[in-house]
């Protein structure tokens, strides 16, 4: 299958030439929290939730001070799942494995990273999927609609588990930064920094038009039964189609050509049938299949219904009145030029926003021809405009970072890791055919 | 812990021009520089004078450069980057060798006032003795000394004077409380033949 990850795992770091980016995170391992046991949590619709059960990782270590913590929020199919890998046999790194890591972009050799799968997810966090106490039936849609608000309230609780009072910096891209955002509005006293990465402060209507095509695609499918289908055939049909709907619009008309093209996938020529002529179809049925492997249709629906209730106005036409409270909060807002589903402009609308309520703002519209996966991709660019930014808050807050270890250390952890990595997967190490 | 605000060669390395903006800047000030490029001038702002300074650049190269040296700043254009701003956020608004790029300038300018309680202006000066005997004898656009490009690289540059300068301000109604003329990276007394004798013209517009 094509590749987008291998051609950037291996490019030179722009901090220092001396470190490769191609330090891993190592092995990692998945955590879980529960809480709202006793008292459930409230969520914006009205309704309440409990308990509720958040899957999260963590890299690097805490200082002293408890002040080096950085949340990485996940976009629309991520999970806790950030960087490094599960065991030595684990073929996939997370899916940031291109930022995070000891030198990468989010230095875990400087900050305490934490990443958790979000509530109505089902990599972990208490989602629809889940077992209702209740009942003893998993909730389907029985589950209550959640926000992205519910979404961070639910990982204050988890920050409040891990003892972090305040982060040094909230960042995600998509989805990811308007959990980001959220953070830094509702609980500014919390954030030092907050870095939205292609993203929007309110869900556009052609974005709520992309993700009821989505849904409409699960409703359609017979075996979704209203989403109790948990017992009995799951809807994979529907949620591949509402997979490759989503594929098309993390990808831009350019990159398509540069990828596809009219190639053909298997054949000389045109078949003159229905079977898959061109690569861009193959391309497209092999992720929406691989999909329906680890997700959960109506956690798609759940999901995509938060990101479509997104606006941090609240139907005010006024965003910069949102931003009031976070003037305190240091923002870098980052968009690229070729993402035409969360396009610059609503970067710019933010920036415009936060300029007005007085806030601190950075913001780079980066050149890229990738579209909206251009957050994953750009990876050089991001590496140095990142670790920058994130250096000059270290600075300005006089945050003390764990020592460095020598690249010797480094250099002998990760040959460590290949080794064992070797010994399991003999010689397919590194080659990542499911990219 | 690396910072890039210490390393001295990034600061003393500041161009003659900037330098002499920056004499015109108080300790603690709120400053907006406009087309701050790779954020030199307000990183010495911020470290030598604790201002609390923002800027606005075009370019990405630029708005990264800006970034590692740990400057606030937005990518876009002037009127994107004053637009947003309220009346009077800032103590001073710079622009700084961008005048010549810029297609209205009354605006800008305009603009700079209201979001500033003052604009520093600064150009290179193509009245300058140098430029008006290139012009006479070559019969070729002359080349400002401190803007060497030529007539046909981009962006382009629409030379100006200062008495260009001075007559636009008279026009516009805009006061000039100070101006500051230099020639190379020294500094010319006022009055006496300036718009010859000046390579540079830096002007503080209220």
């Amino acid at each position: 299958m094509i590749s987008c990850g291998i051609w950037i795992r291996h490019c030179n770091n722009p901090i220092s030439p001396y470190i490769p980016m191609t330090y891993s995170a190592g092995i990692v391992q998945k955590q879980f929290f529960t809480f709202a046991e006793d008292q459930p949590m409230p969520l914006d619709s009205g309704e309440t939730l409990g308990p509720i059960t958040l899957a999260y990782e963590t890299y690097g270590a805490l200082n002293a001070e408890r002040s080096n913590a950085i949340l990485i929020e996940h976009a629309l199919s991520g999970d806790s799942h950030l960087a490094g890998y599960y065991s030595f046999a684990d073929k996939t790194p997370g899916w940031w494995d291109d930022c995070v890591g000891p030198g990468k972009a989010f230095d875990t050799n400087k900050f305490f990273i934490i990443c958790s799968n979000v509530i109505g997810g089902c990599q972990g966090s208490t989602g629809p999927g889940s077992i209702n106490p209740k009942t003893g039936k998993a909730y389907g849609l029985n589950f209550p609609v959640l926000t992205i608000g519910d979404m961070a309230r639910a990982q204050t609780h988890l920050l409040d588990h891990l003892g972090i009072h305040q982060l040094l910096a909230v960042a995600g891209g998509s989805m990811g930064g308007m959990q980001a955002l959220e953070w830094a509005c509702s609980y500014p006293q919390r954030v030092k920094a907050c870095l939205p990465i292609a993203t929007t402060a309110r869900h556009s209507p052609m974005l709520i038009a992309f993700s009821e095509v989505g849904r409409q695609a699960i409703y359609a499918d017979p075996n979704w039964n209203h989403g109790d289908y948990y017992e009995t055939n799951r809807p994979n049909a529907g949620l591949a189609v509402a997979r490759m709907v989503g594929h098309i619009t993390y990808l831009s008309e350019e990159s398509m050509h540069h990828k596809f093209g009219r190639r053909l996938q298997e054949r000389a020529r045109y078949g003159y049938d229905f079977e898959t002529d061109f690569a861009i179809e193959s391309y497209l049925r092999y992720k929406g299949n691989r999909f329906t492997e680890r997700f959960d249709a109506n956690s798609y629906l759940y999901i995509t219904k938060a990101l479509d209730y997104f606006d941090l106005a609240n139907g005010a036409h006024n965003l910069a009145a949102a931003f009031a409270n976070s003037t305190e909060v240091i923002y870098l807002v980052i968009s690229f030029t070729s993402d035409w589903l969360y396009p610059p402009y609503h970067s710019k609308e933010m920036v415009s926003a936060l300029s007005a309520a007085g806030a601190d703002v950075t913001y780079v519209n980066i050149q890229s021809s990738w579209g909206h996966d251009a957050f994953l991709l750009e990876v050089n660019t991001m590496t140095g405009l990142l670790s920058n930014f994130l250096n000059r808050i270290v600075d300005q807050f006089h945050i003390s970072l764990p020592p460095a270890p020598s690249v010797e250390a480094l250099d002998r952890a990760q040959a460590a890791l290949e080794q064992a990595q070797r010994a399991v997967q003999g010689d397919s190490v590194g080659v990542d055919m499911t990219a | 812990m690396t910072t890039i605000s210490s390393n001295p060669a990034e600061t003393t390395a500041l161009r003659f021009d900037l330098l002499t903006v920056a004499e015109f800047i108080q300790p603690k000030e709120k400053v907006l520089d406009l087309g701050c490029g790779d954020g030199a001038l307000l990183r010495y702002l911020i470290d030598r004078k604790g201002v609390k300074g923002r800027g606005v650049e075009l370019s990405e190269e630029g708005v990264l450069a800006c970034v590692r040296r740990g400057v606030s700043v937005r990518q876009g254009n002037l009127q994107e980057g004053l637009g947003d701003y309220p009346d009077h956020s800032f103590d001073t608004v710079i622009l700084s060798f961008t005048i010549p790029y810029i297609n209205d300038p009354a605006f800008i300018i305009g603009e700079m006032l209201r979001v500033g309680s003052r604009a520093i202006v600064s150009f290179p000066n193509w009245g300058n003795w140098r430029c008006r005997l290139s012009f006479l004898f070559t019969g070729r656009m002359p080349v400002a000394a401190e803007l060497p490009q030529a007539w046909d690289s981009a962006p382009r540059a629409r030379p100006l004077t200062v008495r260009d300068f001075e007559e636009f301000c008279l026009r516009h109604r805009i006061r000039i409380a100070r101006k500051i003329s230099l020639q190379g990276a020294q500094r010319i007394a006022a009055q006496l033949g300036e718009n010859m004798r000046s390579t540079t013209a830096i002007f503080e517009l209220r």
